[in-house]
């Protein structure tokens, strides 16, 4: 059932119905951003959607939030570093 | 599909309003950004074996006249010709080219729920500083714990279900830190002894499985700091007076690797702003939507569901619901609206709501627990020096010179977390229409944006 | 200033053209009191973009005024750090100049360019790979482009709390959430203004209460024609700096001038020091009707999107707006009433008033003082027709 995605360009097999903070947390990972002013690591805050906090790149497109995106076969998660532009990595 | 009743939100309230209004014949809407139908308390595991779904589930998923929406957010309200047109966005949370579109709403239904409230103590923007609610959503729904050692603490009984569900996804709970204190709260809910009888029998079942895991429930005690440096390491714990100042002498270090907090809850109430609602302030302090005795809002056409109109849980949620629901079918000609004993039932619920508020409130002590460098916005990392600074050295009064010229609440989450601790911490009035002014309710991608289509298709 | 001493001016609006008022009106040696009935820039201020553009006006008084005020800004800034320091008089002041983008013929850009020239702005005609050298972001489509360098940007509610903070350093006051309710005559002349707070005795009071400055005016008793235009903007999610200067379609320049009552929308994308890109903006005749409109906020994401198809993909968290105050004949009105000595008015900027405040002020103290006006004030004058039905003499 479970299948391959991609977690800062390592492979790493998920199961349907895992969040990207999910995938990220059973990682052992608790951050996955810094952020854009004070470059502070950040990950879950409020786990619904509300606080913007555990954004994430997913396929080249930052501002992801990762408590609410559900991973798919081949996804691609990769830190966020600051305010970075969709599909070029710039930040 | 003309003359049809639209449901914002699946969760006990949108799920019982959309049963509700199909019960009565109308045709119903439900839209909703998860993935399932349940909200944040009747959650379900999505990953593995799926957690046995609610009666509520049950009915709204074998409902014929019910289509569910799943998926996909209103980033837009916006009334027209009596009736409300809502911009919607479905598919891969926060992916650009999901799917666009328009529905018109002849009646709607808002039951937009509300996410936790957090207090600011020094750190609290560590890793492995969580809401309790996330903590809850990611143990029910994901199977995972958010720490080995974990603390929860706050103030409110959300904390006891917090705990067991850290506990049945495996974490040790260190303790419930509850910030008031326990003669406060046994007082409030002796003076009401009926509604003390229905709520502290649900309550019990928790009381067993923390009793069982040999989990203490501190009273008058809360975390008022994290320590690590790129994440958690531990807190300091401290014993609260009636204010909820922290009595000297009784600071205490304790090592952890996650932390749970929370403090009562915030409404989403930004759709019901762009519908134009009256809002008040409802018992616990925070906004709430101004509805009468079947649900309605100020706005014709527009009813109220939930935890929208006042904090008082699923049940009272519940009966919200099924009283919006017959009440918007029945503006559209069906059914016979609500009845008096579903009406008794809100009636219940609002008294729970109000105790609930009196029983646990957040006291003012809480703003010292802050230092200069405490972040008071975490999105545009605004500390509390740095907001005091700039509201008084600009003499900024007025929610919008004070985000302007302290940058508080100008980040993604728009306010969401900061805006009400802005308030109380500059000691100024929170004007709810206002904090909760969001014409773009949830992000949306510019180009989907451009392409969506004015008219429903 | 204490309260036992009543001001020689009271200002009615705490927006930016009555700070600026204020501000030069204090500079002058007048004691001054500025109220609001909300706070300072709580209004058109704080729902402005900032610019402070000479690119978008045909040649003629309100491009003289403009140009006399892109060069006042930076002036009368530097006067403010070395008054207050520098942090208070940070307003995130940007020289950073505009491009004008044409996407087909440019001809007529061209041309509108060489006017503005011949009027004494900066406009410089580039070609395609010199668009595309100062907007590496910018659409392939471009065919040409005019590069404004004297184009700026500031942030408003940090200017309009920096100029009040001046005349609250020079003694005078700022009080809000007090509301203006009407003036007090003595004989045939202002002695005071009449407030939700009580009679503020004095000799002078200034209309710049923006959108709302007719209302004001009928309370006194000498109604003017100032109507509120509907301006909407959109709000990335913070970039990384990818947008470096004002970019406009060339649309721009025909929209601004125009009195057609439906929708009008011109794009002009910038980035701000904050990291958001700004998106704007829209013009709509809808009284002050403020219900969300997608209709609007999908025009301006289309057009930005046009600029800049690189955008696509980028969050937009939020939209905003305001009411932008015009005159019938789109010209700023500063000046004395001619029918009530004692009562100014500073208001009717549409949307160029961040950018037209250092010169109104400048022109309003100048007119009250007496002093030679640094520009020609005739144009903007009171007792015009479109602003008060007819011709009245000063």
């Amino acid at each position: 059932m479970s299948f391959e995605i991609r977690v800062d360009g390592a492979p790493v097999a998920a199961e349907p119905g895992r969040t990207v903070a999910g995938v990220l947390l059973a990682l052992g990972k608790d951050s996955w951003r810094d952020t854009r002013r004070n470059a502070r690591p950040r990950g879950v805050f409020c786990g619904i959607g509300v606080c913007f906090d555990c954004l994430v790149v997913v396929n080249g497109v930052p501002d992801v939030r990762a408590c609410q995106r559900t991973v798919v076969p081949g996804d691609d998660i990769r830190t966020q570093h600051g305010a970075e532009l969709p599909g070029t990595g710039e930040s | 599909m003309s003359g049809r009743v639209v449901v914002v939100g699946a969760g006990p309230a949108g799920m019982a309003a959309a049963i509700g209004a199909a019960d009565a014949g109308g045709p119903v809407l439900l839209v909703d950004s998860a993935a399932g139908p349940g909200g944040q308390y009747y959650r379900q595991r999505a990953v593995g074996r799926r957690t046995p779904s609610s009666e509520l589930q049950n009915r709204l998923t074998s409902h014929p006249d019910v289509t569910y929406l799943p998926d996909t957010s209103v980033w837009a309200l916006e009334p027209a010709d009596g009736s409300h047109l809502l911009r919607l966005q479905t598919g891969a949370a926060d992916a650009p080219g999901r799917t666009v579109r328009t529905v018109v709403a002849a009646a709607l239904v808002l039951a937009t729920g509300a996410y936790d409230r957090a207090l600011p103590f020094p750190n609290w923007d560590l890793p492995g500083v969580y809401t309790a609610g996330a903590a809850q959503a990611l143990a029910k729904g994901q199977g995972i714990a958010v720490g080995q050692r974990v603390l929860v603490a706050g103030t409110g009984p959300f904390l006891l279900p917090v705990a067991a569900s850290l506990v049945a996804a495996g974490a040790h709970v260190t303790g419930v830190l509850e910030a008031n204190r326990a003669t406060a709260i046994g007082r409030t809910w002796l003076g009401r002894p009926a509604v003390a009888a229905r709520k502290l029998g649900e309550l019990a079942s928790y009381g067993v499985v923390l009793a069982r895991h040999r989990i203490g429930v501190r009273y008058g005690t809360a975390v008022i700091a994290a320590h690590g440096t790129d994440r958690v390491e531990s807190v300091s714990t401290a014993r609260l007076d009636l204010d909820w100042n922290p009595v000297p002498g009784t600071r205490r270090e304790v090592a952890v690797d996650a932390v749970c907090v929370g403090y009562g809850f915030n409404a989403q109430l930004e759709l019901a702003v762009s519908a134009r609602c009256a809002l008040t302030t409802a018992p616990d302090g925070g906004g709430a939507v101004v509805v009468d005795t079947d649900q309605r809002t100020s706005v014709p056409g527009v009813y109220a569901a939930g935890e929208l109109t006042g904090v008082g849980g699923a049940g009272a949620a519940e009966a919200e619901g099924a009283v919006a629901g017959a009440a918007a079918a029945h503006q559209l000609g069906h059914g016979t609206g609500p009845t008096s004993a579903q009406r008794q039932l809100v009636a219940r619920g609002n008294r729970l709501a109000a105790t609930l508020a009196a029983a646990y409130p957040v006291r003012d002590g809480w703003r010292g627990w802050l230092t200069g460098d405490t972040l008071v916005c975490r999105c545009e990392e605004v500390s509390y020096d740095e907001l005091s600074e700039a509201v008084r050295t600009r003499a900024a009064t007025g929610p919008r010179a004070i985000k302007l010229t302290s940058r508080a609440g100008l980040g993604l989450c728009q306010g969401r977390v900061c805006a009400r601790n802005t308030a109380e911490l500059l000691g100024v009035p929170l004007d709810h229409t206002a904090a909760a002014g969001r014409p773009i309710a949830v992000p949306v991608r510019l180009g989907d944006l451009a392409r969506t289509p004015l008219e429903e298709q | 200033m204490t309260s036992s001493a009543s001001p020689d001016v009271a200002v009615v609006g705490a927006g930016v053209i009555g700070a600026a008022c204020a501000e030069a009106l204090s500079a002058r040696g007048l004691r001054v009191l500025v109220v609001d009935r909300g706070g300072p820039a709580a209004g058109t201020t704080s729902a402005g973009e900032g610019n402070v553009l000479v690119s978008d006006k045909t040649p003629g008084p309100e491009l003289d005024l403009a140009l006399a005020s892109r060069r006042e800004w930076p002036l009368l800034l530097a006067r403010l750090a070395d008054e207050l320091g520098p942090e208070l008089a940070e307003a995130e002041w940007e020289d950073k100049g505009g491009v004008v983008v044409a996407t087909t013929d440019p001809g007529p850009l061209a041309a509108f360019a060489a006017t503005q020239r011949s009027a004494g702005v900066d406009a410089r005609v580039i070609d395609r790979d010199a668009a595309l050298e100062l907007e590496p972001h910018l659409t392939p489509r471009v065919t040409g482009a005019v590069h404004y360098p004297d184009d700026a940007q500031l942030q408003p509610v940090l200017a309009a709390t920096t100029l009040l903070a001046a005349v609250r350093a020079r003694g005078g006051g700022v009080r809000s959430g007090v509301t203006a309710t009407g003036v007090r005559r003595t004989g045939e002349a202002v002695s005071g203004l009449e407030t939700s707070a009580g009679v503020i005795p004095c000799g002078a009071v200034v209309n710049a209460c923006g959108p709302w400055s007719s209302e004001f005016a009928r309370r006194a008793g000498v109604p003017i024609e100032i109507l509120p235009r509907r301006g909407m903007l959109l709000v990335t999610a913070p970039l990384p700096v990818c947008v470096r200067h004002k970019v406009y379609d060339a649309d721009y320049v025909g929209g601004v001038g125009s009195s057609d009552a439906d929708l009008q929308t011109s794009t002009v994308v910038e980035s701000t020091r904050a990291g958001t890109v700004l998106i704007g903006s829209s013009r709509e005749r809808i009284g002050f009707d403020d219900t969300v409109r997608v209709r609007v906020l999908r025009e301006l994401a289309a057009k930005a999107l046009a600029l800049f198809p690189f955008l696509d993909a980028v969050p937009v968290m939020r939209a905003y707006g305001g009411f932008r105050p015009y005159a019938p004949d789109h010209l700023p009105v500063i000046g004395a009433d001619p029918r009530l000595p004692g009562l100014w008015h500073a208001t009717g900027h549409e949307g160029a008033g961040i950018g037209l405040a250092a010169s109104t002020g400048r022109l309003l103290a100048e007119l009250f003082t007496g002093t030679r006006p640094h520009v020609d004030a005739k144009p903007f004058r009171v007792g015009r027709p479109a602003v008060v039905g007819a011709e009245v003499p000063a």
